[in-house]
């Protein structure tokens, strides 16, 4: 291919070198080919006037970028869109040096699946099983669809590098603060409210908004971006917790002894008198659940569009003072003093789960964005972090010399704990990574001992309430980057809220339908498929959907005698019967393989056994 | 020490005037919209509601016939115009975007049996009870002028049925006999018989345009080709066929509405089991007419409803009754596939929406949103709470009890066949299967 372009000729060497190292995404078709050649293909030789028209190197910063951002092996190709390599060239003659569409990294493309495509299709009707082959093409070309608009996103996620052998623990909020653009540094604030002390903290859920309420009945909401307050009010009775609802204009505070809920210019509006004593809160943004835990040991469910009360669960374990909800499926985890966390939904009595995590009482449970792993603190010492998929096993345990309270998950996957009046956060790998336990990411030392945690959602913020008042710190790399503006849009106006508030009223999921796998609702409910089944063979009297006997087609004249048309019926019959034998023998082999004690030596006694 | 910090510039995000339109970003990320197979499933649960609440198929109804309607024709090439029969004699056409009557004509004495348009929308046919064939101009006569047929054909016999050939100038009807005309001549071309009896109806297929289905009073369907002199095959069914409709998408696939209550559709090339039957009205079905799509067809029965049935199907997917319509003798279904026209005994001419629910004129976002609450219905349809609000039709007394006291019969004499095959020897009593039940035999 004497056309293909010389790489290097005109470039500088050391963009060469990157060049070679940041190869990865390399269409699949070259690697048939010579690796000089770029856009090879088996067609004839170009002429001089093409030659001449093509570019040294087509959109080399593209590549660049894309190949930070993916380094995964593209998604495999059909080859029919490339067969006829001459119908790529456009009307001027040139040819197109990236022929197709374009690739998209498997990674990005597995996130947005959602089907399993490692489960087999069963065995069904050719015209069920077209229907499902359909679906399943249609599927998988929406995800690589999607896949693709992920090059619109116009945000990228902060980061904190330290120089080679900096620790980045090490990083002061100082440092970053100067080091950051004005706007950020704004970000990062102190209030100082000794006086009514420790501070129980909450975002919205656009993030745009930071409500606080203190031991001593001090509870404020504001705007914390523009530092706009919305109402500032003394409650004059103690402040448990504080939570906002479905959005920024409704407050929940669980004081000493009831439930009140403010909206923002402060008024009372409701004063829930059957949650009492409620130490924690929990709200439910897609159920409209408000989850109380209280000292009588008492879960409340308060569905807040309604005004009812849901369910009211005794967990049966003392006081609850360790709440916690599992944002992916809307499971609430309660830590209890024997050590273990128990997990509820308002559709069940009894627990959906116990996991015993720690040899003392939990002092804290937080669960990820994910709800792929749960961070456990105990009385003693240990911070865990359990694998929630199925398992409920440690991933990995830290002990610390204070133990560690208040965990937080932000929603980039940085785990927050408050060890006294010292704040540590720990980073994983990926976005999909556990955090690890060894080395923290960042620490702060705040004023007075921590109260309450929680990363701003969509901001690279860090709430802490503490005795000494508010801070407000800044963690590169904590918040989601790109927002989804019909989900939760922290720009939006007045009337857009309030045309989200009402879609989401009208979509609001029933609290039944919580359960430990959210996807659960889409699955064959299997069980009342066989019996309905079931039910009908008896009423029929017969099985509607079994296999008719087979009849022999007539064929031609004279060939189908009676005699070889039984003869013929017989045949299939019996090849019918020997599979069927075939199978059972399959299955019989299977089952003594199983039972099987493998790897044990004989012993004597092994002949008594019958 | 190398750092980067999220910082949104707010003008990305903000709309820069009042008169712009809400900047709404957007990231598909599965991780940003949890719940996301609760939250459709209360969508599609929604939409559903919402559909039924939205459900006023009733457009209008045209009055002005003296009697009873007996036969509609649609015009090839204007959606607007419709023509109909009545039981005195007198053809009507309509306008329907104006939904009144732009023309009378006394056409016959007695009934009028059959109507129908040419294939070029310039002129129609009508039969009648008088022996004659009429052909008809489309446009009125001049100021002035009188009523006056192109031609008339006197016949021997009384006709029953007509339909006009939808490429040629030929037509054919029905009597004692179908007649295949040439529109020149006052003979006909040919004559087909198989026994002697009185065909109701005949139908041109549309897209095998040489052959003819036609349907007889001693309960048999029988199949021509044009081009022969003799009839193809016939199919005799346990009791009479009124009308038949051929799929206007796949040749082979016709419709016959049957007096037993059911409608047959068949594969013209295997008669001895119909593809599918199609049971849900209470009375006689009368009428029945295929969308252009192919996919579904409407039909009219003595029960005084109209229902629509998906092809596939045996169950009607909706059901149209009114207090005040009466038994509906014939329907059609326009060609934009958007509307349902049915012509009754108490002498209105009725305009229903073929999508009960279905919003008239969208703008491109309300499209848009149909489009996706169509597809939720759609992926949630087999969910309980779903179907059983998407199914619910509220019935007229008379059809719902009869609908109750069909059921206990039918189950009655299932029961009877189950206990007959339990108690006798395996095998000697066979299984028939509800397609098979109502086919008594082919003849070639």
């Amino acid at each position: 291919m004497e056309t293909a372009p010389k790489p290097g000729k005109d470039v500088p060497p050391k963009k060469d070198k990157l060049q070679t190292k940041r190869k990865k995404p390399r269409r699949y078709w070259e690697e048939e080919t010579v690796p000089t050649t770029a856009g090879a293909s088996p067609g004839p030789p170009r002429n001089k006037k093409n030659r001449e028209l093509r570019p040294q190197r087509p959109k080399n910063a593209y590549i660049l970028k894309k190949s930070r951002i993916s380094k995964k092996p593209q998604v495999p190709k059909k080859p029919r869109e490339w067969k006829n390599p001459e119908s790529q060239r456009g009307l001027s003659g040139a040819q197109d040096p990236f022929p197709g569409p374009a690739p998209v990294p498997v990674e990005v493309v597995q996130k947005f699946c959602r089907i399993d495509k490692s489960r087999k299709l069963p065995h069904s009707k050719a015209k069920t099983r077209s229907r499902l082959e359909v679906a399943e093409a249609k599927e998988e070309e929406t995800s690589i669809k999607a896949a693709r608009s992920e090059l619109l996103l116009a945000e990228e996620p902060g980061f904190l590098e330290g120089e080679d052998g900096e620790d980045t623990a090490k990083i002061c909020q100082a440092d970053i603060v100067e080091a950051v653009d004005i706007a950020s540094a704004a970000k990062h604030f102190d209030l100082n409210l000794r006086q009514f002390g420790p501070y129980r903290l909450n975002y919205s859920r656009t993030g745009r908004h930071l409500a606080f309420g203190g031991r001593r009945g001090h509870v404020a909401a504001l705007d914390w971006v523009t530092k706009k307050l919305m109402c500032e009010i003394n409650v004059m009775e103690a402040v448990r917790d504080i939570r906002f609802l479905h959005s920024e204009a409704l407050l929940a505070v669980a004081q000493n002894r009831w439930l009140h809920i403010y909206d923002n210019q402060g008024i009372e509006l409701h004063c829930i008198r059957r949650c009492d004593r409620v130490t924690r809160l929990e709200f439910l943004p897609f159920h409209f659940l408000l989850a109380t835990a209280s000292e009588t040991g008492f879960l409340t469910y308060l569905d807040v569009s309604v005004g009812k009360i849901v369910a009211a669960l005794n967990a049966r374990a003392g006081r609850l003072d360790v709440m916690s909800q599992n944002p992916y499926n809307a499971v609430i985890h309660l830590g209890h003093s024997n050590g273990t966390v128990s997990l509820w939904s308002p559709a069940m009595k009894e627990p959906l789960a116990k996991i015993l995590c720690h040899r003392g009482g939990v002092r804290a449970v937080a669960v990820d964005s994910t709800g792929t792993y749960m961070a456990t603190s105990g009385l003693d010492h240990q911070l865990k972090i359990f694998d929630l998929r199925g398992t409920y096993q440690p991933l990995s345990t830290r002990t610390l010399p204070h133990g560690a309270g208040h965990p937080a998950f932000s929603q980039r996957g940085l785990l927050v704990a408050g060890m006294g009046d010292v704040v540590n956060i720990w980073a994983g790998q990926g976005k999909a990574s556990p955090p690890s336990l060894e080395q923290p990411y960042l620490t702060h030392r705040l004023s007075g001992p921590v109260h309450g945690l929680q990363f701003c959602p969509f901001e690279d913020v860090l709430g802490v309430g503490h005795t000494g008042g508010i801070t407000s710190m800044l963690v590169p790399g904590a918040g989601e980057p790109n927002f989804d503006g019909l989900e939760s849009n922290p720009y939006r106006s007045r009337k857009q809220r309030q045309e989200w508030e009402v879609k989401a009223l009208l979509e609001k999921v029933p609290a039944e339908l919580i359960c430990l796998d959210p996807r659960a609702l889409a699955e064959v409910d299997v069980i009342s498929l066989e019996q309905g089944k079931k039910e009908q063979i008896e009423r029929l009297g017969y099985d509607p959907q079994a296999k008719a006997p087979f009849q022999p087609k007539p064929k031609q004249k004279g060939r189908s005698s009676t005699a070889s048309l039984v003869k013929r019926k017989r045949k299939v019959m019996d090849e019918e019967h020997r599979d069927k034998v075939r199978q059972s023998l399959q299955q019989q082999h299977h089952k003594e393989a199983k039972a099987k004690p493998t790897g044990a030596r004989p012993s004597a006694l092994d002949r008594f056994v019958r | 020490m190398k750092v980067k910090m999220l910082s949104r510039n707010p003008d990305n995000y903000v709309r820069e005037t009042k008169l712009d339109l809400q900047r709404v970003p957007r990231n598909y990320d599965p991780a940003l919209h949890p719940f996301e197979v609760p939250r459709e499933y209360i969508r599609a649960l929604n939409a559903t509601k919402l559909e039924r609440v939205f459900a006023k198929p009733f457009l209008a109804s045209l009055d002005g016939h003296r009697d009873g309607v007996n036969c509609l024709a649609k015009h090839p090439e204007k959606l607007a115009t419709v023509l109909s029969g009545a039981c005195d004699g007198e053809v009507r056409i309509w306008n329907l975007t104006q939904r009144n009557c732009i023309r009378t004509i006394q056409a016959h004495e007695g009934f009028v049996r059959g109507i129908c348009t040419r294939f070029c929308g310039t002129s129609f046919f009508t039969v009648g009870d008088d022996k004659t064939v009429k052909q008809w101009k489309m446009d009125g006569p001049g100021y002035g002028d009188e009523e006056e047929p192109l031609h008339t054909i006197l016949g021997k016999t009384v006709y029953t049925g007509i339909d006009h050939h939808w490429k040629e100038a030929v037509f054919a009807t029905c009597g004692q006999q179908v007649d295949i005309w040439d529109e020149q001549r006052t003979n006909p071309i040919c004559s087909m018989t198989w026994g002697f009896d009185s065909i109701s109806s005949v139908k041109f297929n549309p897209i095998e345009t040489f052959l003819l289905g036609s349907c007889a009073s001693d309960r048999n369907i029988v199949l021509y080709d044009m081009r022969q002199a003799t009839p193809l095959k016939k199919v005799i069914l346990d009791m009479r066929t009124n009308t038949i409709c051929w799929n206007p998408m796949e040749a082979f696939i016709f419709t016959a509405a049957n007096e037993d209550y059911n409608l047959y559709t068949f594969d013209m090339r295997a008669l001895d089991t119909p593809v599918m039957v199609h049971m849900d009205h209470v009375s006689a079905v009368l009428d029945v007419d295929y969308s252009p799509t192919g996919k579904e067809f409407v039909s009219a029965s003595f029960d005084k409803s109209i229902r629509i049935f998906p092809v596939d199907k045996s169950r009607s997917r909706e059901v149209y009754h009114t207090k005040r319509m009466q038994h509906v003798i014939c329907v059609k279904w326009t060609s934009d596939s958007k509307y349902i026209m049915c012509g009754s005994d108490e002498m209105n001419i009725r305009l229903w929406k073929a999508n009960a629910s279905e919003k008239l004129g969208l703008t491109s976002r309300e499209k848009a949103a149909k489009d996706y609450n169509q597809k939720l219905k759609e992926k949630f349809q087999h969910y309980p709470h779903i179907k059983r609000i998407a199914r619910h039709r509220h019935l007229p007394k008379s059809i719902y009890s009869q609908i109750q006291e069909q059921r206990i019969m039918k189950e009655a004499r299932r029961r009877k066949e189950v206990n007959r095959i339990k108690h006798s020897k395996p095998g000697s009593v066979p299984l028939v299967s509800e397609k098979k039940k109502h086919v008594v035999a082919v003849v070639k």
